[in-house]
C-alpha cells in the first residue's frame, strides 16, 4: 500500500502459501494464524482445493484440517490487505509457526 | 397420559409440576421450545460464551509455564473458539431455525465439529475433537448451573426430573420445594435414592426415557411405593393418588408414635439405631424420628457447589450445629469421601478413566494433606462439644489407616503448639468397604476403635458391579453369598478384638435384611432417618434366636436367588405388617 492512497479504496491482494511445518495447522498454528490476521482491518478468506473460509475465526481455519505440504490460498480485502498478506505469508512460509519441520523430528 | 414403570427407591407419593435438569454428561435430550422463547434461548447461549470466556481467561492466568506452557496454550486455543463469532453464530442459527433449546444447540454444533476433527486421517488434527468436546463442556456447565441455581431459588413446589442426579446437583436442592424425584438411570442404591430416602420424598429410577417424555412444567405424579411415574395424569388419577398419598400420611403418624420407645427385640436385646446424614439440618429429622445419635455424618456437602475449600471455621461450624443437637449422644464424623464425582473430575485436567478405582476417598486426602488436615482440625476442635468420633472412608490396607491416625495425631500437636484444646482420646474408627479391608478385618482391629461397615461400596467392589448402571444393577445384591460372607468375617473378627461394629449401609433399613444382619451379630445399625421407625418396629417384634435360626440358613446357602426368596419369606411370615 502507497502513502497517499484512500483508506476507503479496495485492495485486494492474494498469495499462495504452504504449510511447511511437521504437525500441520493444528490447533496451536491455526491460534497464531487467526491471532495475527485479527490484527488487520480487511477481510481475509483462505482457501485450500476444497473450501473457503474466514481467515480470522479459529473454527473455521481448523476446521480446514491442513496437513504438512498443503498449500493455502489466502485473499485479502480492504485498507491494509497487503500488509496482513505479508504477514500471514512470515508466520506460515518463514516462521512456520516456530514449529518443527518434517525434517527436525527425524534427528 | 402416560405411565412409566421404573423402580421405586424412596417411599411417597408427590403429585407436582416438573423441573427438568440435564447433566453435563450425556447427549442433551432434543427439546423444542415455541418461536417466542428463542430469544431467550439465544441471549442464554450469549452469556453462556460470556461466563465461560471470563471463567476460562482467570484460568489461563493462574497457569504457569509448566511443561513448555502446553496446559496455558490449550486454555488460550479455547479462548479463541468461545472468542470466535461465527462458532457462536452457528450455534444461535441453529437454534433459530430449530427452535430448540440453548443446550440443545450447543452440544449438537459442537459435537458436529467435533466430529468433523474426528474424521480427518491426520492423528494429529483428529484428536483435537477433545478440544472441542472440552468447550462444550465448559459451555454446557454455563448454561446448566444457571439451572441448578434455579433449583437453588425455587418458589413453588416441583418435582425433580433427570438422566441422573450427581452429588452436584442434588446438594444445590431446595429441600423445602423439592417434593420428587425420578430419573432415567441408577438404581436403589444410587445417588438420587440415597437423597431422597434421607430427605424423605418420593423417587423412582431407572426409568429409562422419561426425560424424553416430560416436558419441563408437565403435571407429574411419583409413586415411590409402586415405582411408577405418571406423565399429565386425569383428574380422576389425581384424586385417587391424593386419597391414596392421605392414607400413607397416616400410617406414618401411627410409625412416629414409636420413637420414645427403645430399639429392643422381644427377648430383650438392645440394637443401637442411628441415622445418617449428609447435611447438618438433618440432625434434627434424625431426633424426630427416635434415632440415638449419628452414625454416618457424611461431609461432602461442604465441597460442593462452591469455587474455594471450605475453610476450618466453616467446617466447624457445621459439625458444632450437629453435635450440640446431639450433645452426649454419638456423632461419627467421616472425613470426606470425594473423588468419582463431579468434584475433582472437573478439577482435572484430564478425568480419571475408571474414577471408582481411582483417586478418591481417603486416598485423595493423604495426596491432599492441606485439605484432610483442615477438616480433622475442625472435627478436633468440635470434639469437645460432644461425644464426637471421628471414621475414615474406603481404607484398603493397613498403611492407610495407620497413616491417616498418624495425620490425625500431628494436627492434635499442631492444636497444642496453638494452645487451643481437643479431646484427645476422640474415638478413631475405619470404614470396611472394600473387600480387602474386610479380608484383613482382624488386622485393622488392633489399631481401631471401631468399624462400620459401608455395604454400598463393600457390594460394589465385592461384585464388580456399578449400582448406577442399570443394564448390570440387578446383579447388585447384598443377598448375594460373598457379600455376606465378608460381612460375617469383619463383625467376627470386630467381636474377637473387642471393638465396635456398625452398618451403616442402605441394606440395614430394608426390612427383608435386618433380622438377617441382627442374627449375623450386628448389634448397631445406621440408617436413613425416615426409616428409623420403621426398622425400629420390626427389632421390636423379633427375638434374636429367630435371627440367628435365619442367619444360620442363610450362611449355608450358596445363591443369590435362594437367598433373597428365603428372607422376603422369613420377614413376612415374621413381620405381616411391614409389607
Amino acid at each position: 500500500m502507497q502513502a497517499g492512497q484512500d483508506p476507503l479504496e479496495k485492495v485486494v491482494c492474494e498469495t499462495t502459501v504452504e504449510i511447511k511445518n511437521a504437525d500441520g495447522l493444528h490447533m496451536r498454528p491455526a491460534m497464531q494464524f487467526v491471532d495475527v490476521a485479527n490484527k488487520f482491518n480487511c477481510d481475509i478468506i483462505v482457501s485450500n482445493s476444497e473450501n473457503t473460509v474466514d481467515g480470522k475465526s479459529i473454527m473455521q481455519m481448523t476446521m480446514l484440517a491442513a496437513t504438512c505440504g498443503t498449500k493455502l490460498m489466502i485473499k485479502a480485502e480492504g485498507a491494509d490487505a497487503q500488509i496482513a498478506i505479508d504477514a500471514l505469508r512470515e508466520l506460515v512460509e518463514k516462521k512456520h509457526f516456530d514449529e518443527p519441520l518434517p525434517g527436525d523430528r527425524k534427528e | 397420559m402416560e405411565i412409566k414403570k421404573g423402580i421405586a427407591v424412596s417411599p411417597g407419593i408427590s403429585i407436582a409440576k416438573s423441573l427438568i435438569i440435564d447433566s453435563e454428561d450425556y447427549r442433551i435430550p432434543r427439546r423444542k421450545i415455541m418461536p417466542s422463547q428463542r430469544m431467550t434461548e439465544i441471549q442464554r447461549v450469549r452469556n453462556a460464551f460470556r461466563d465461560a470466556i471470563e471463567e476460562l481467561t482467570q484460568l489461563e492466568a493462574e497457569q504457569d509455564q509448566t511443561e513448555g506452557g502446553k496446559i496455558k496454550d490449550i486454555f488460550a486455543v479455547h479462548l479463541r473458539f468461545l472468542r470466535d463469532r461465527s462458532l457462536r453464530k452457528r450455534i444461535t442459527d441453529f437454534i433459530h431455525a430449530e427452535s430448540v433449546t440453548a443446550e440443545y444447540g450447543v452440544s449438537t454444533v459442537l459435537r458436529e465439529i467435533a466430529a468433523h476433527f474426528s474424521n480427518v486421517k491426520d492423528p494429529y488434527i483428529s484428536e483435537r475433537a477433545a478440544d472441542i468436546y472440552d468447550i462444550e463442556r465448559r459451555l454446557l456447565r454455563q448454561l446448566l448451573g444457571r439451572r441448578r441455581e434455579d433449583v437453588e431459588h425455587l418458589s413453588e413446589e416441583v418435582a425433580v426430573i433427570a438422566r441422573e442426579l450427581s452429588p452436584t446437583q442434588t446438594a444445590g436442592f431446595n429441600k423445602e420445594f423439592v417434593k420428587g424425584l425420578a430419573t432415567d438411570a441408577g438404581g436403589r442404591t444410587s445417588h438420587t435414592a440415597i437423597v431422597a430416602r434421607s430427605l424423605g420424598i418420593p423417587a423412582v429410577v431407572a426409568l429409562e426415557d422419561l426425560t424424553e417424555i416430560v416436558t419441563g412444567g408437565d403435571t407429574v405424579i411419583i409413586d415411590g411405593n409402586r415405582g411408577i411415574v405418571i406423565v399429565n395424569p386425569d383428574d380422576e388419577t389425581i384424586q385417587q393418588y391424593e386419597r391414596y398419598s392421605h392414607e400413607l400420611v397416616e400410617l406414618e403418624h401411627k410409625l412416629d408414635a414409636i420413637r420414645e420407645k427403645p430399639a429392643v427385640t422381644r427377648d430383650g436385646t438392645k440394637i443401637t439405631v442411628l441415622g445418617n446424614i449428609e447435611f447438618p439440618d438433618e440432625a434434627e429429622l434424625v431426633l424426630q424420628k427416635g434415632g440415638e445419635g449419628i452414625g454416618l455424618y457424611r461431609t461432602e456437602f461442604l465441597y460442593l457447589n462452591r469455587p474455594t475449600e471450605p475453610t476450618e471455621q466453616e467446617h466447624y461450624e457445621a459439625y458444632a450445629e450437629t453435635v450440640r443437637v446431639f450433645q452426649h449422644r454419638p456423632v461419627i464424623i467421616r472425613t470426606v469421601d470425594l473423588g468419582a464425582d463431579k468434584y475433582t473430575q472437573s478439577k482435572r485436567f484430564a478425568p480419571e478413566p475408571n474414577p471408582f478405582l481411582g483417586l478418591r476417598s481417603i486416598r485423595f486426602c493423604l495426596q491432599n494433606l492441606m485439605m484432610f488436615k483442615t477438616q480433622l482440625r475442625a472435627i478436633l476442635r468440635a470434639s469437645l462439644l460432644g461425644e464426637v468420633k471421628v471414621m475414615f472412608p474406603l481404607i484398603t490396607n493397613l498403611q492407610e489407616m495407620m497413616q491417616a491416625k498418624m495425620i490425625l495425631r500431628d494436627v492434635m500437636e499442631d492444636l497444642d503448639e496453638d494452645s487451643i484444646p481437643c479431646n484427645r482420646d476422640i474415638e478413631i474408627g475405619v470404614m470396611i468397604e472394600t473387600p480387602s479391608a474386610a479380608l484383613t478385618a482382624s488386622t485393622l482391629a488392633r489399631d481401631t476403635d471401631f468399624f462400620s461397615i459401608g455395604t454400598n461400596d463393600l457390594i460394589q467392589y465385592t461384585l464388580a458391579v456399578d449400582r448406577g448402571n442399570e443394564l448390570v444393577s440387578t446383579l447388585y445384591s447384598a443377598a448375594d453369598p460373598a457379600v455376606l460372607r465378608l460381612i460375617r468375617t469383619v463383625v467376627q473378627d470386630a467381636h474377637k478384638a473387642q471393638i465396635d461394629v456398625a452398618l451403616c449401609g442402605e441394606v440395614a433399613s430394608e426390612p427383608d435384611y435386618v433380622m438377617l444382619l441382627l442374627g449375623m451379630g450386628i448389634r448397631t445399625i445406621s440408617i436413613t432417618p425416615p426409616m428409623i421407625p420403621e426398622v425400629k418396629q420390626i427389632i421390636r417384634s423379633v427375638t434374636i434366636e429367630d435371627c440367628n435360626a435365619i442367619a444360620r440358613k442363610v450362611l449355608s446357602m450358596n445363591s443369590e436367588r435362594q437367598i433373597s426368596s428365603y428372607l422376603r419369606n422369613a420377614a413376612r411370615k415374621i413381620l405381616p405388617e411391614a409389607f
